[in-house]
């Protein structure tokens, strides 16, 4: 059966590619270096218009109003800006309400669009632009640690990491939290409390990574100004060892925090990338495609044994009946406390 | 129904789910068609592959090790026709669940007449509602054009105007699309269903032709009274194939192999339902639930009439973060016999959207998986069926009226560990009344025989006749209310052998009577306190013949609607009950 990957790394190449929603323009060249938060490339997501009734505002036909437009399709204007007339004894024209670009004009009307914020992609980890992709986007690489999580509240930060665990299974509670960390990134545990958003908003805290979280959190950590990144789930689960090990090796250090919210269609996950200089290239392991087999290390996601990590002794080549009751494709599986418990495949992610 | 006339055509049926892909291999066995084994794969939407051929191929090759037949060759291309050797096929039938929604604005010019049917239209496929633009939504034209711009949608379907009726306010409503459509860079432009007046079809043509993709189908609403939605399901059945195309790598080679009959699953799944219901009881509708993991399909059909509706915010899998919107913790909480802390249901929603391919190993997943199938299976249920756009006999009482066959297909059914979870999954989800037979899609195939009817309707039929469906057994559901523990109903069995069996059940309980696969019984039915068991009133019975299934007779005496006891330990006892008596 094909693996599904979480990736999991001390070091690795990290291949990604920000793209746009929708075409747009793209800021940077190929090769260019780059930093988290520099700007890849932008577009209007959600343009604003006016349309205006020259025709009704001059009081005159559309034939004539036609005529009386001074603008074309295209120009750019600025508030105030003449756009048709004068007519009649009192001069009556038409100015640009806003400042702008005509999109539409003719029949009597002119359809512009207003300026707006843009939206922005950001290149998310310091690295190169290895390749651009035309109207969307480009490919941006990186060598550094990478951790992959399960969800994120669609925000990303770029700071100093600093480790609050001293356990894979401790919890992060307000009496972790004080003034020294502002500006910081924490890593925390399980959250089970909501205030502790609150207060790493005052800090202010430029992120928080936390282990797990009570889901009923959600709605407070979506209105959080700051990425929240959870990394095994929701309910009490405490770090899987090998994620663990990774981050507290590099507490300290600057890391970019990319909560993106989970995309299983775009194959999008939440993640930290800790940019490292490396003395030799290593290799991308996110192309790697595999099926399950034994020797693969890997990271259980259900109960009874979610957020443990293991190694594939070996596989069942028919399937087996679970406790639950469900006959599916297993695997015998050595955790990282030795323990041997037997897992279905479908619910086990290789990590890469 | 059957004949033993039969073309010699192999059929290999595609189904990219948005978990698994799927391959089922129908042929012809002693002069009839059969199924022959199925393989699957996860599908492959996402990166590393971001190609749905890659599951289809896995899924092909695993078909291939289970047969020993040959279906792709050296080149890797599929075998289309079949070889005298016995390698290939003879044709592909294609459906196609997996992807995201199709983001739809919606415009019509009156929120309960044209846009309402508008909305009904997008609700036949995997598709949200993202926007409504309609004539008395008191925006400006420009902030119309904004708000379809807004949400970037795949498709505007423009209702309105019934036949003979209003042009000019339509003419209005298509501008203001055309704008948005002109405003939108080329490469991301909505395609446009036109489907109101058809006096301004020509206009229509000429505004929006240039700019979009325009599709033209008959008036969804020719007259106020009447909804006419399956001409411009054809239509969007098309829209859908392109906007899939355009979302995953494969889509068009797949609708190629498939001879340009790649469908959307809900549309193949209600094509077998209609199907169906030709054939069977013409006083009852045939219903047909499929509770995916992307989505729950209800459809049901009386007379080659049919009502079919997806609801993409009601799946097992990715969407169960956004599922309680739409049911509450505390409704999946009324169906566990073991009490769960609500914030651990809540927590397993979020992790299982996490990880939508995963499965419930303990058996206090199960119990949950299950208590929200059935709450995914009430809530759909109770929206269908208010909005039935025609009227199908029997009381309800708060379940389904008079439906036989009910057709269950989805993994959560089709997999449970036992039949008995299966139906009682069923009968709590959906709660038929009367009399009823419950078939179960063991090897999910109904949506594939949905997209090969076209190609060989008899395969259909004589698979459908196949051990490839599982009978779950006929059910007895009369309708009514009594204290718990009142004899509601006697029935008396008589068995094929000649031996007879009687039995009295109580309200709130289930019980089985015994009746082997394939084997009938005459069964006198005698309803008590005015219950109605669907044989000409409440409290009149008769004779019936019933075929048994894999649990026989059901006679499911917990009344309509299903009220579990209030109190917690009550409920436990009365689920726990419940479960036993199904042989669980």
């Amino acid at each position: 059966m094909l693996a599904p990957v979480i990736q999991i790394s001390p070091l690795a190449k990290i291949r990604r590619h920000r793209e746009l929603p929708a075409p747009g323009k793209v800021v940077v060249r190929q090769g260019q270096k780059v930093e988290a938060l520099d700007i890849i490339a932008e577009t209007i997501l959600a343009p604003e218009h006016i349309m205006l009734n020259i025709a009704r505002s001059l009081n005159v036909t559309t034939e004539k109003a036609d005529e009386l437009i001074q603008r074309a399709a295209g120009e750019t204007i600025n508030k105030g800006d003449l756009i048709a007339g004068p007519v009649g004894l009192a001069k009556r024209v038409v100015r640009a309400p806003r400042s702008g670009r005509i999109v539409v004009a003719g029949d009597g009307l002119v359809l512009m669009q207003v300026n707006s914020t843009p939206y922005e992609v950001h290149a998310g980890m310091p690295g190169a632009v290895t390749d651009l992709i035309p109207d969307r986007g480009a490919v941006v690489e990186a060598t550094g640690a990478l951790v992959q999580g399960v969800w994120g509240n669609a925000q990303t930060e770029f700071g100093l990491m600093q480790v609050k665990m001293k356990s894979p299974d401790d919890q992060l509670t307000t009496d972790h939290l004080d003034m020294s960390q502002r500006g910081s990134i924490i890593l925390g545990g399980y959250c089970g409390d909501g205030r502790v958003f609150q207060k790493a908003a005052e800090i202010p805290l430029r992120g928080l990574i936390l282990t797990s979280m009570d889901s009923a959190l959600i709605p407070f950590a979506q209105k959080a100004p700051f990425p929240i990144l959870v990394l095994e789930g929701f309910g009490f689960h405490p770090l899987n060892a090998i994620s663990y090990n990774v981050l507290v090796t590099n507490n300290g250090r600057e890391i970019s925090l990319n909560a993106e919210a989970l995309d299983h269609y775009k194959g999008i996950r939440p993640e930290i990338v800790i940019p490292l200089g490396a003395s030799r290239e290593p290799e991308d392991s996110s192309l790697s495609v595999e099926d399950f087999a034994p020797g693969h290390k890997i990271h259980l996601v259900r109960a009874p044994h979610a957020g443990k990590t293991g190694t594939i002794a070996s596989l069942f080549h028919e399937p087996i009946r679970f406790p639950s009751g469900i006959r599916a494709l297993g695997a015998d599986i050595i955790l990282s406390n030795d323990q041997h418990v037997t897992v279905p495949l479908a619910n086990l992610e290789r990590v890469a | 129904m059957t004949s033993s006339v039969v073309s010699t055509d192999s059929i290999l049926a595609i189904d990219i789910g948005s978990i698994t892909t799927r391959v089922s291999l129908f042929d012809v066995v002693g002069e009839r068609y059969r199924f022959i084994a199925s393989g699957s794969a996860p599908t492959t939407i996402a990166p590393p592959f971001s190609d749905i051929r890659e599951g289809i191929a896995r899924a092909i090759h695993q078909l291939q090790d289970i047969t020993g037949r040959v279906l792709i060759g050296a080149d890797g291309a599929l075998l289309i026709p079949s070889h005298p050797d016995g390698t290939g096929i003879d044709a592909v039938a294609a459906t196609l669940s997996a992807g995201p929604e199709i983001k739809i604005v919606a415009v019509g010019l009156l929120e309960d007449v044209s846009l309402e049917s508008a909305r009904n239209l997008a609700a036949t496929t995997y598709a949200i509602v993202t926007e409504v633009v309609s004539l008395n939504d008191r925006r400006k034209q420009d902030a119309r054009i904004d708000a379809i711009l807004r949400v970037r949608p795949d498709l505007v379907i423009v209702a309105g105007g019934i036949e003979g009726g209003a042009t000019q306010s339509v003419r209005k409503l298509l501008e203001a699309v055309g704008l948005a459509c002109f405003l939108t860079p080329r490469s991301q432009r909505p395609q446009v269903l036109f489907a109101g007046n058809s006096a301004i079809h020509e206009e229509a043509k000429e505004s929006i032709t240039p700019i979009a993709d325009l599709h033209i189908a008959p008036n969804i609403r020719p007259d106020i009274h009447t909804e006419q939605l399956t001409p411009a399901q054809v239509a969007l059945s098309k829209i859908f194939k392109k906007a899939r195309a355009q979302q995953m790598f494969g889509v068009s080679d797949l609708d190629q192999w498939a001879s340009g009959r790649l469908m959307p699953a809900s549309t193949a799944f209600g094509r077998i339902v209609r199907f169906l219901s030709h054939i069977y009881d013409p006083l009852k509708g045939v219903f047909g639930v499929d509770v995916g993991a992307s989505s729950t399909t209800i459809a049901a059909a009386l007379k080659g009439k049919l009502a079919m509706r997806v609801f993409p915010q009601l799946g097992l899998g990715t969407k169960l973060e956004n599922l309680l919107k739409y049911i509450s913790v505390e409704q999946i909480a009324y169906w566990l016999a073991d009490e769960i802390p609500k914030s651990s249901i809540r927590d397993y929603l979020y992790n299982k959207a996490a990880h939508p391919a995963s499965l419930p190993a303990t058996e206090e997943e199960m119990a949950l998986e299950q208590a929200l199938a059935r709450q995914i299976m009430r809530a759909a249920v109770a929206q269908m069926m208010t909005s039935l756009p025609f009227e199908i006999k029997g009381s309800g009482g708060g379940g389904l009226p008079w439906l036989e066959p009910i057709l269950a297909s989805g993994r959560v059914l089709s997999h449970a560990p036992k039949p008995g979870q299966s139906l009682l999954m069923l009968l709590d989800g959906l709660q038929p009344t009367g009399i009823t037979t419950v078939i179960l899609d063991q090897n999910d195939l109904l949506a594939s025989l949905g997209a090969a009817a076209e190609i060989n309707p008899l395969m259909v039929v004589q698979v459908l006749e196949s051990h490839a469906f599982l009978n779950l057994g006929a059910v007895i559901a009369p309708v009514g209310r009594a204290r718990r523990g009142t004899p509601v109903i006697r029935v008396q069995a008589t068995f094929e052998d000649g031996s007879e069996t009687k039995t009295e059940v109580k309200f709130g309980a289930i019980e089985v009577m015994p009746l082997p696969s394939g084997q009938s019984a005459q069964l006198h039915l005698h309803p008590l306190h005015r219950f109605d068991v669907g044989l000409g009133g409440p409290g009149r019975g008769g004779r019936v013949r019933v075929v048994g299934g894999s649990l026989g007779i059901i006679i499911d005496a917990r009344g309509r609607p299903l009220q579990l006891p209030s109190d917690p330990e009550l409920r436990s006892e009365s689920l726990k009950r419940w479960i036993w008596a199904l042989g669980n």
